[in-house]
């Protein structure tokens, strides 16, 4: 049996997906050796766009997408290997729910171009240039640079088969994965590959795992206000904690650390809206309706990786 | 030819207290406007903010939540839950650009009919006053 192709695209990303698929380490070369990698750009393989362009329809068999799609080239891109893969997954929380950098969808691209070309206190640009779609250079070379869109999740471009979360995903989360992907051993299409408990069920701090009751938060605190207990729940803490409605995969790492989770890990199996659900489940776990007026920034802490995926997916710019 | 636009409000009414009240209106000929729909849901308590967003996102123009007073609730503490998550939702989506009057929370019992005739005439005018909700047709 021929070994299956393997393509991975890195979009609007980071590249710290591609480092969580490398943290694999010994695991890595058991897999990358029953692996075919016939496209990885831009980070690891030499294959340009027009190699893969000319692959056969349907040729590889996995296609996995890390990172948002944010410009006219990751667009065009995610429809080619929508085409050429059988099946297609959402690498990362950035690919399946539109990530950290798709909070650039509260604001227009022109306050964001001004910000980071123009106003940022350490730019010298007193001609105020920006970066353009064409220029042409000496009067005959046409140069080109992809168009600036609205940051958006792989599932609002092309059709997924599978999703991935986590900012990156957790290494041994992506071997279970990828072990689930070579034995043929997946869910139904369109699902998440998650073991589907939250991150409050594997976490040593949650009180309910211990007998004991879970009790509503009396005030809100950020996480540089003190130090959180050795072992009490962060929330009970009023650290404002988001284990209840995210994905566990991790193993609550990021608890395990005194910093409360919030949320990469995609929303819990049944969630189509994440930060809708986590200001469900933080609100009713609140001890009064004063205290929602002391969460600073509520769209930053609910949206943090998920605002391009929720029903009301921007903001409104009139 | 366009017909003008007629707003339509989508009233999540707990069916103990706003539901009966609702009723109560009716059965004393309070008239309120046709451009209300009524969902009827068990508690206050049950109304996720997904609910909102979902109903702003189909193109509801207004969306009403009508619970049991304090202490009144049939299930003890619903429409506590119910105004914690309400406020926290109504900051977001107000950080996300839906203005504030679009969705709206009031305790409205069983025996005040008159108040619930009277609270879907004021939202209505709210509402017309605000215009069509600019999520219609789902987010741009």
């Amino acid at each position: 049996m021929s070994k299956p192709k393997l393509a991975y695209y890195l979009a609007g990303g980071c590249g710290g997906c591609d480092i969580a698929v490398v943290d694999l380490s010994e695991a890595l070369v058991d897999v990358a050796l029953q692996l075919d990698i016939v496209f990885w750009a831009p980070t690891v393989a030499d294959v340009k766009y027009k190699d893969l362009e000319a692959m056969p329809d349907g040729s590889i068999d996995v296609g996995l997408f890390s990172g948002n799609v944010r410009n006219s080239e990751h667009e065009h891109i995610a429809k080619v290997l929508r085409q050429k893969c059988k099946v297609l997954i959402a690498f990362g929380i950035c690919a399946s729910c539109g990530g950290i950098k798709g909070l650039v969808n509260l604001h227009t691209t022109e306050q964001l171009l001004e910000k980071a070309y123009i106003n940022t206190f350490s730019t010298d640009n007193p001609e105020k240039i920006l970066p353009q779609t064409t220029v042409v250079v000496d009067g005959k070379y046409e140069l080109t640079l992809p168009t600036l869109m609205d940051a958006r999740a792989l599932d609002q471009v092309v059709k997924v088969d599978y999703y991935i979360g986590g900012c990156p995903p957790y290494h041994e989360h992506i071997a279970k994965a990828f072990t689930a992907l070579l034995s043929g051993q997946l869910p139904p299409p369109g699902s998440w590959i998650t073991m589907g408990k939250a991150v409050c069920e594997v976490c040593d701090r949650n009180p309910v795992l211990k007998g004991k009751p879970k009790k509503l938060a009396t005030e809100v605190k950020r996480t540089i206000d003190g130090a959180p207990s050795e072992d009490g729940c962060l929330l009970e803490e009023g650290y404002l904690c988001l284990g209840p409605v995210t994905q566990g995969d991790c193993g609550a790492k990021c608890p395990s650390a005194n910093i409360p989770c919030r949320g990469c890990g995609g929303p819990i199996p049944g969630v189509k809206d994440f930060g809708l659900r986590a200001i469900s489940a933080i609100a009713s776990m609140l001890d009064n309706e004063e205290l929602v007026d002391k969460i600073p920034d509520p769209v930053h802490l609910f949206y943090r990786y998920t605002l391009p995926s929720s029903f009301l997916g921007k903001r409104i710019k009139r | 030819m366009k017909m003008a636009w007629e707003p339509r409000l989508i009233v999540i009414a707990c069916q103990w207290c706003t539901y009966q009240g609702a009723d109560l209106a009716g059965s004393l000929r309070y008239s309120y406007p046709p451009t209300v729909h009524i969902v009827r849901v068990p508690c206050s308590g049950r109304v996720e903010p997904e609910f909102i967003a979902e109903a702003l996102r189909r193109g509801a123009d207004g969306v009403f939540i009508g619970g049991c007073h304090f202490g009144d609730c049939h299930y003890k503490e619903g429409n506590y839950k119910a105004i914690r998550r309400f406020k926290l939702f109504k900051r977001v989506a107000t950080d996300l650009g839906i203005e504030p009057e679009r969705i709206q929370l009031e305790w409205i019992s069983g025996s005040e009919g008159k108040r619930f005739s009277e609270a879907m005439t004021e939202f209505d005018a709210k509402i017309r006053e605000l215009g069509p909700n600019p999520l219609k047709g789902g987010a741009q």
